[in-house]
């Protein structure tokens, strides 16, 4: 089950939230916060998937921004990368040639796709 | 026009902000903003209302509180119009969640919404309601979305089967209602609608077993069909991901044959030849590939046992640990152990490839491998293995050195086929990363070493021979330190040679050279120091040529500000000037330490490890010892099972490390612990009634060396001749007796203060204690009291126990007890004397909760009780 979806740019501000399981703003800017910091650090050649508290992050880097998934520990991370790689042709598509701009001033339409 | 109102359109604010160079703008401009949103609320604007809370969204975003914004969504969804909503249930899928209570108020638009006849607001009221429905909605609307799951639009039967999920999930006893429509879902043809489907299947079964039967009967069938048809299906451009039509629903579809299949045999039957063939002709050279490969690969694990699929399923996996990407690797070293249960066999062809992933740059890649490593060990392998992990010790990083020690160890440990081979690597290991090592397992290794009587020669020249090389290794250096000491005379006749071993000659000085070095040496904490002193008191019984010398090293300690080795030292020192005639007997060799026993309690006293004391006892200095050397106080509860497995694993150690003790004692008196009359530790002392006094713990305060070292070498002279137990039990370690002046014999000293009347402290039916005072004349916060119990009833007590608990104000100390069984009606008694030390002495009188439990015939008794009745002044 999908937790939450992030999309955060290198700096760490966060261009996209998209949260499945209710949490309080002060916890969601913390977990925004860590998990910006796990995924920015680690190395290219590492495996895409991190553990994450009880759960677990997949991640991909798309030019500058960090898309991460939070889901379950039992769950197919492989599958969670194809998802993500379909959302960004998704948004390409919509968006034609899709940059951090568009979803920055676009950010009512972009809720609404995941 | 109203200055303040919100003119800017949402664009210009975006860009306003992001115009901002520093925090303090960019608060300013939200500020401003918020105040005009606020403005146009409390206005009831109607024009500029989505505008505004389309801001509000992205203020709420950049992180800054929008709480006034929650009515203004409530007010656009009850709107007409179309954006209006669009932006009313955005809003309030952002702003809000589930818990807020504002949510009921929106369940009764959100009703209409559903029945409206625009079909995209009906999609609007789902997507809403899907992403933050709470039960009780969930449970008002749910015949709504049951009825939209036989919409006409596909769009909206698929947002309806989103919905239905979360229902579920959140009010699961609902799921009977949805399982009907849901058989009819499964026969969709459009892709989305069957994925949600397929989804809402799996979450069904998983949350009600009715509807897993239901499920199992009728569509195991219709699910393998579609799986086939879409395998084999030619290209179709809509669903096609890196050639492969539609990998999700593939994924979805393997997930739910997988939970239907599981621990039911006719339908994973009917389910391997599909399985069979998506295992095979899926290509993997594309991600999405292997995800469904992956995916495959986990549902033939969970179904029921087929031979030849599972062998398939391992091949896949082994492909994959060869591939070049990480992601892939991870993915099949976590999937092969969980294989591991299942086939052990078929895992261990792949080893080779496993112990090379240990070897990864990738930390996560690297920690799956040795967990997987550690869980392939068994007797016949354990060798290679063991020494391609020893290898990759030296090189690995400082990081994952810790783990990959600790695995490492566990695996010599319980693998080790004989004692030279585990001795051997545990060298190894100890040169090259002693600092990872934890204490039990240097305890383990010292254990083993003394009981392979065999190897003594042999342990002790490796140890020596890698202590010349390396030093750095703290364990090392005091296991050496240790089997230095205890079998020197081996060392330095090459006694026990075995054949694999070059001779070395070691003359004595060498042996007292390298145990001097690990004195001298500035990295050397506390606990080397003091078992190289030790050592050197072995070693000067043993090479009495090297006595002087060795009195020198040992006296050079003498003024050192650490109070236990000035203790040691002392001590030592006075044993090798004065009594050469027990010295011989004070360092015997050690009793063979009973491994069994040793494993038994290091495994009842591992849960209670550090933060229990005694185990540590040993190793602390005196000063900093806190918890070991005051055990008993406290508000809290004593429950004697704790200190007592720790405490005889512990002074087990104490036995083993701090003193050797002459055979005839056993494995006693050195203990000082907490003796709330525990009589475990009676047992071992096998002398009930001595309370071998010294054993008292007073707080320590460390004081300055000079003072109280005389008398306690006075104490030593007195003690020497009487008891050969009292002078062990003083040179043990951690006797921090120096304050109190109670280090020579009964601590019951002059009835030199002003006498206080006894006290009956407890009574009860069968029971009765009395408690005796006194103080010493300088000190009027301290009261000695003697208890004495005696037994009215007419049984016998047996394993008698007594504990007590004061105040924080108080210190409580107490000795151990005479005995530990009471004879009945009187005949006997069991004296036992405490200390207490009052803090508020003159403002609070003392009080005292004791706790006593003894055995009647085999049964377990247990009396409480508090004591209110001591006199006043005390």
């Amino acid at each position: 089950m999908i937790r939450f979806i992030l999309l955060q740019n290198r700096q760490g501000k966060t261009r996209l939230a998209k949260y499945y399981v209710p949490l309080e703003d002060s916890e969601k800017h913390k977990v925004e916060y860590e998990v910006h910091r796990l995924v920015v650090n680690r190395d290219p050649k590492f495996t895409n998937f991190v553990e994450f508290r009880t759960h677990k992050v997949i991640y991909r880097r798309y030019a500058g921004l960090f898309f991460s998934l939070c889901v379950d520990i039992t769950d197919n991370e492989l599958a969670y990368l194809e998802c993500i790689h379909l959302f960004v042709e998704i948004l390409d598509h919509f968006f034609s040639n899709v940059c951090e701009l568009d979803l920055v001033f676009n950010f009512h339409k972009v809720l609404v796709l995941p | 026009m109203n200055p303040f109102s919100s003119g800017t359109r949402l664009r210009d604010m975006i860009r306003a902000i992001r115009a901002c160079k520093t925090a303090a703008e960019e608060r300013a401009v939200v500020r401003k903003e918020c105040a005009a949103i606020r403005a146009a609320i409390n206005e009831n604007d109607q024009d500029y209302r989505h505008r505004n809370l389309a801001k509000l969204m992205f203020i709420h975003m950049l992180g800054y509180p929008t709480h006034f914004g929650q009515m203004e969504c409530l007010k656009l969804i009850a709107s007409p119009g179309f954006p209006e909503k669009r932006i009313g249930y955005l809003g309030l899928m952002l702003l809000l969640d589930e818990r807020q209570e504002v949510l009921m108020l929106v369940t009764n638009s959100v009703k209409q919404d559903l029945n409206h006849t625009n079909q995209y607001i009906v999609g609007l009221a789902l997507c809403a309601l899907g992403n933050i429905c709470s039960a009780e909605m969930a449970r008002d609307l749910a015949p709504e979305v049951e009825r939209l799951l036989q919409f006409r639009d596909p769009n909206i039967r698929k947002k309806a089967a989103l919905c239905s999920i979360r229902i579920i999930k959140k009010v699961p006893d609902l799921a009977e209602n949805f399982i009907n429509p849901v058989a009819a879902l499964l026969k969709e043809k459009h892709h989305g609608v069957l994925i949600t489907g397929v989804q809402l299947c799996t979450d069904l079964c998983k949350v009600s077993p009715e509807a897993l039967e239901y499920f199992r009967k009728k569509c195991t069938d219709g699910l393998v069909r579609t799986l086939r048809d879409l395998v084999n299906s030619p290209y179709a451009p809509e669903y096609d991901i890196a050639g492969i039509t539609d990998p999700f629903l593939h994924i979805r579809l393997l997930k739910l044959l997988r939970v239907l299949g599981r621990g039911d045999a006719d339908a994973s039957d009917s389910m391997n030849d599909i399985l069979a063939q998506v295992a095979t002709k899926t290509e993997s050279n594309k991600n999405a590939g292997n995800a469904i490969l992956y995916e495959c690969v986990e549902t033939i694990m969970s179904i029921e046992d087929n031979g030849g699929l599972r062998v398939l399923a391992i091949n896949i996996l082994g492909r994959f640990l060869s591939n070049r990407d990480n992601n892939i690797r991870y993915v099949a070293l976590n999937m092969l152990m969980r294989a591991i249960t299942v086939d052990a066999q078929a895992v261990q062809r792949h080893r080779a490839t496993i112990l090379e992933c240990v070897k990864d740059s990738d930390a996560s890649i690297r920690k799956r491998a040795l967990e997987l490593v550690y869980l392939l060990v068994n007797e016949s392998n354990v060798k290679p293995l063991t020494k391609e992990l020893v290898d990759y010790l030296e090189v690995s990083d400082q990081d994952f050195k810790g783990d990959l020690t600790a695995k490492v160890c566990s695996i010599i440990e319980k693998f080790s086929p004989e004692k030279s081979w585990y001795i051997d690597q545990m060298l190894k290991v100890l040169t090259e990363a002693g600092n990872f090592v934890k204490d039990e397992v240097w305890h383990a290794l010292v254990v083993v070493i003394s009981n392979a009587s065999d190897l003594h020669g042999y342990t002790v020249r490796a140890l020596f021979r890698a202590l010349q090389t390396t030093a750095e290794q703290e364990s090392l250096v005091r296991v050496a330190v240790w089997c230095i000491g205890e079998y020197g005379d081996l060392l330095v006749s090459n006694a026990g040679m075995l054949n694999v071993e070059d001779p070395i000659t070691v003359t004595e000085s060498d042996a007292v050279d390298i145990v001097e070095s690990a004195i001298k040496r500035h990295a050397s904490d506390l606990t080397t120091k003091s078992m190289a002193l030790i050592a050197l008191l072995k070693l000067s019984s043993r090479f009495p040529s090297c006595s002087g010398r060795i009195k020198d090293i040992v006296v050079q300690h003498k003024g050192s500000l650490v109070l236990e080795l000035q203790q040691r030292s002392l001590e030592f020192n006075s044993i090798i000037e004065k009594h050469q005639n027990i010295r011989s007997a004070l360092v015997e060799r050690m009793p063979v330490l009973d491994e069994a026993t040793f494993g038994g309690r290091r495994a009842s006293s591992l849960p209670n490890t550090v933060s229990t004391s005694s185990g540590t006892a040993v190793k602390l200095p005196n000063g900093v010892a806190k918890p070991s050397a005051a055990p008993l106080v406290d508000l809290l509860d004593l429950s004697d099972d704790v200190p007592a497995p720790s405490s005889s694993g512990g002074d087990f150690l104490q036995d083993l490390l701090g003193v050797n003790l002459p055979p005839a004692t056993q494995s006693e008196g050195t203990n000082q612990t907490p003796k709330a009359g525990t009589d475990v530790l009676l047992d071992l002392l096998s002398i009930g009634s001595t309370p071998a006094q010294d054993n008292n713990l007073s707080t320590p305060d460390i004081l300055s060396s000079g003072q109280d070292n005389k008398p306690i070498i006075a104490s030593l002279d007195l003690l020497a001749a009487p008891s050969l137990t009292h002078t062990t039990s003083s040179t043990a370690s951690n006797m921090m007796d120096l304050l109190d002046g109670l280090g020579p014999a009964p601590p019951k000293p002059a009835e030199n203060g002003p006498a206080y009347p006894s006290i009956v402290a407890f009574e009860s039916s069968s029971l009765r204690l009395t408690f005796n005072f006194s103080k010493q004349p300088g000190n009027p916060q301290t009261t000695m009291i003697s208890g004495s119990f005696t037994n009215l009833s007419s049984n016998l007590f047996t394993d008698f126990v007594f504990q007590a608990a004061v105040p924080k104000f108080l210190q409580l100390h107490l000795d151990p007890a005479s005995g530990n069984s009471l004879p009945a009606s009187g005949n006997g008694t069991i004296t036992q004397s405490l200390k207490v030390t009052n803090s508020q002495h003159g403002k609070k009188p003392l009080v005292m909760r004791l706790r006593i439990a003894y055995k009647v015939d085999g049964k377990d008794v247990l009396e409480e009780g508090q004591i209110n009745n001591f006199p006043r002044d005390l």
